[in-house]
């Protein structure tokens, strides 16, 4: 989607509300999607800690990934210490 | 350092005293500066006030203009009043911030004592610092005298954060000429000058509340619409430097325009300047009078946004002009005056207009170079001579 | 403005807003979108952020989209200290005057916009003694314009401005050692650190912004496309270079230096050196003494680092 708006319409000065990030979906930069095993999570954690995009949402000690922004870099997969993430090809 | 105090309602100070006297009434929140000849004395003056306790600002002491226009940046964006001061190098170090500052539509003031560029190094005055600044969406106003320079600095903050402005702001005065010369200049009492300046409400703060991103990236898709609104907003300074004069002028009973006019009603050939010349070319005027040539001087009191609607109206009579540029534009085919001045004019066909270049690094400028470079203009007015940039007062 | 110190001591510590948030367009697997994650999960009050220009910049904010749910500013490359300073002083002033709320403070550049181009300004803040928190996210080159040498490039590492040639075998310098110039400073606190130890990064930064003064951290943050590994690795190749020595992990406090991973059977360097692209040219026979160089570097650094925390204060 480009910015189609008239400079009137803009605010001065460029400036923009903080997180309006989670505007913009990346999930179509994956070629592979990980897939958590729930019977190998143990909560640590790590995945959430450690996902470059914030990709991993977390309630409580309980993960699940955003597929919505996930760019499939596979660090979760690398650093899950129970081998509870794969990385599965992404169908297109 | 030894600061002024206001006796009755005058100080005995030079051009930087009066900056910081002024500064200091405004009240601002926040100054970061780094010493340079012959601006150091108004950070030094400064610094005495906020050590004495008359001044409860920061004063930022950086390691460069680069960090002074930074470090103000960054007040700026936390809301603050924000002063700097700087001349010649320092104010070239501090370019890059230039047109961040006002990109992000900061309203910073700024004092320029005006230098001389290097090389070679020079410490003495001509506007080629301050005509660098003229394409970094700065509005731009410069002093003839000590008082002008401390009206103007009262007045630079006004416009600056008028909501409809919102752009970085810079008087300037000649350096040495001005800034070291000791002058009577009246002053306002501080309750009148707060009042006048109000407080600063900042149009976006950083609140973790309501947290803001200062300073994106804009590509295609948006930067040329946030030129586009710069432009607005000098569109909207033109009104409202207009309104803060004229609000000053009930307040201090002193009058300024965009451009200062002296026997121009009568006048058939004009003499433009900028800061302290103008007051040479006053008595030049009367002297060419005495002569019989019907003289008068324009002097710029703001230089951006150009003047444009007072340019046509005070040269409706007078054709004839002789361009007095302390500045040299290397290798364009006239000085910033002189293009300023053609490219307002509505009507220009019949217009007669000679660039001269002079006083570079601080050379003297006389009364009589003057008239005789006017003497020298009609001259070439009535030959129809085309205009080539000369040079008044280098050995050649 | 100083908060009380609470490490962590499991993830679950750590509050579950993501203050950071996804869309950014810095690359997969990126290295330093890890270090902006970590550190705003440390805070324990949203902070304030100045970024020098540079990947990370450019990746989070690209308008009309930012990722940062804090206040954040971007100036230019070489200011973030200068726009700091001018932050902490204001906000001090306007909150004495009950105008507005103080914050902590946090300026985050990478190793360009700190190491190279940045420094004069981080001098001037440090000396002046602000309190802030500088954080440099070092991955090793200006990999926002494509990979170029910095000095913060480790020897040895192939660059496009120091490309491993036929004659000249990638960089031929060492890296500065940006805490010892930092420590010039006699600021209370600085350190290193790296995501793989996210828990030692993120009890440093807790500990950083309880200290009454400027301070540091210097973090090590890999990056896939200059360094040219698979993203899936950024986590693992920066723990190696932990386990190899190659990057040591320590703090100052208060001019007392404490390694805080000893490493008790460390891995050869080529162990580090063989998981990147950067390093490849290293391992072509005609090139093997330097990576025998490298490793008498890793040790004798360590040597120097063991002396200095013997040695008791050092300032
Ligand atoms: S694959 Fe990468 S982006 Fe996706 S959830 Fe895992 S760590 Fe995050
Ligand atoms: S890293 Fe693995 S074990 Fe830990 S929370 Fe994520 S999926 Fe579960």
């Amino acid at each position: 989607m480009s910015f189609n708006k008239s400079w009137k319409e803009m605010e001065i000065g460029a400036v923009v509300k903080g997180g309006s990030g989670l505007l913009y979906k990346t999930g179509n930069w994956r070629s592979e999607k990980p897939i958590i095993d729930y019977t190998k999570c143990i909560n640590c954690l790590i995945c959430w800690a450690l996902c470059p995009d914030s990709a991993i949402l977390r309630k409580g000690n309980k993960v699940e990934v955003n597929y919505d922004y996930c760019k499939g870099c596979g660090i979760c997969a690398n650093e899950c210490p129970t081998k509870a993430i794969n990385m599965e090809k992404e169908e297109v | 350092m030894t600061t002024v105090a206001a006796t009755k309602k005058f100080i005995e100070a030079t051009g930087n005293l009066a900056v910081a006297y002024a500064v200091k009434q405004v009240n601002v929140d926040f100054i970061s500066a780094y010493p340079i000849t012959p601006q150091t004395i108004i950070v030094e003056a400064l610094s005495q006030y906020v050590a004495d306790g008359e001044l409860k600002a920061k004063f930022v002491n950086v390691e460069s203009e680069h960090s002074a226009l930074s470090a103000c940046i960054g007040a700026s964006i936390a809301g603050a009043r924000v002063f700097t001061a700087t001349s010649s190098q320092g104010l070239v170090l501090m370019y890059e911030e230039l047109p961040v500052a006002s990109g992000l539509r900061l309203p910073i003031v700024m004092a320029l004592s005006m230098r001389a560029l290097s090389a070679p190094i020079n410490i003495h005055n001509d506007h080629s610092d301050f005509m660098s600044m003229r394409e970094q969406g700065w509005i731009m106003l410069a002093a003839e005298d000590a008082q002008e320079v401390y009206d103007l600095t009262i007045m630079a903050f006004k416009i600056a954060e008028d909501e409809r402005v919102l752009l970085p702001t810079v008087a300037a005065m000649d350096g040495f000429t001005i800034s070291h010369t000791l002058q009577r200049v009246d002053v306002l009492d501080d309750e009148v000058v707060r009042k006048f300046v109000g407080e600063r409400k900042a149009r976006f703060k950083l609140d973790v509340e309501n947290p803001l991103t200062f300073g994106p990236l804009a590509l295609t898709d948006s930067y040329f619409e946030f030129k586009r609104q710069q432009h607005e907003a000098f569109k909207n300074s033109e009104k409202v430097i207009r309104e803060v004069f004229k609000e000053y002028e009930k307040i201090s009973g002193r009058k300024y325009e965009p451009l200062k006019k002296f026997m121009m009603e009568d006048a058939e050939v004009a003499i433009v300047a900028l800061g302290s010349t103008v007051g040479i070319a006053r008595i030049a005027a009367k002297k060419l009078r005495e002569e019989g040539i019907k003289a008068g001087v324009i002097g710029f009191t703001l230089f951006r946004p150009t003047p444009k609607v007072e340019i046509n109206e005070t040269l409706k009579d007078v054709r004839t002009l002789a361009v007095f540029e302390r500045h040299l534009s290397l290798g364009a085919v006239a000085g910033p005056h002189y293009m300023d001045i053609i490219s307002s004019l509505d009507k220009k066909d019949d217009v007669k207009i000679y660039d001269y270049v002079y006083g570079l690094g601080g050379r003297d400028i006389t009364t009589k170079m003057i008239v005789d470079t006017v003497k020298k203009t009609i001259e070439k007015a009535k030959k129809n001579e085309p205009m080539e940039v000369e040079f008044v007062g280098v050995r050649e | 403005m100083t908060l009380e110190y609470k490490p962590i001591t499991k993830l679950s510590d750590l509050p579950e807003e993501n203050l950071f948030t996804s869309g950014h367009r810095l690359c997969a697997g990126c290295g330093p979108a890890i270090v902006a994650r970590l550190t705003l999960l440390a805070t324990q009050e949203k902070p304030i952020v100045v970024n020098a220009t540079g990947c990370l910049e450019v990746g989070s904010t690209l308008y009309p989209y930012s990722s940062w749910k804090v206040p954040w500013v971007h100036v230019t490359f070489e200011n973030a200290a200068a726009v700091a300073s001018g932050i902490v002083e204001a906000l001090n002033k306007l909150a004495s005057e009950g105008k507005t709320k103080e914050a902590p403070v946090i300026a985050i550049g990478g190793d360009g916009g700190t190491f190279d181009i940045g420094i004069q300004a981080i001098s001037g803040a440090l000396e002046r003694g602000h309190k802030f928190l500088y954080i440099c996210y070092d991955n090793e080159a200006y990999q926002n314009t494509g990979i170029q040498r910095s000095g913060a490039t480790p020897f040895g590492a192939a660059t496009t401005t120091s490309p491993a040639g036929r004659v000249i075998p990638g960089k031929q310098e060492r890296k500065k050692d940006l805490i010892g110039i930092v420590l010039g400073h006699h600021i209370p606190y600085a350190a290193t650190a790296t995501i793989a130890y996210y828990r030692d990064y993120i009890n440093k930064v807790r500990k950083a912004l309880s200290y009454n003064g400027p301070t540091f951290i210097h973090v090590l943050a890999p990056c896939t496309l200059g360094w040219r590994y698979d993203p899936s690795k950024t986590v693992e190749i920066s723990r190696l270079a932990v386990e190899t020595k190659f990057f040591p992990i320590y703090e100052v406090e208060n001019g007392s230096l404490k390694i805080n991973f000893r490493v008790p059977k460390p891995k050869p360097v080529e162990e580090y050196l063989k998981t990147q692209g950067r390093f490849a040219h290293l391992f072509k026979p005609e090139n093997r003494h330097l990576i025998e160089e490298i490793q008498k570097n890793v040790d004798e650094n360590w040597a120097r680092l063991e002396r200095i925390e013997k040695a008791g204060p050092i300032f």
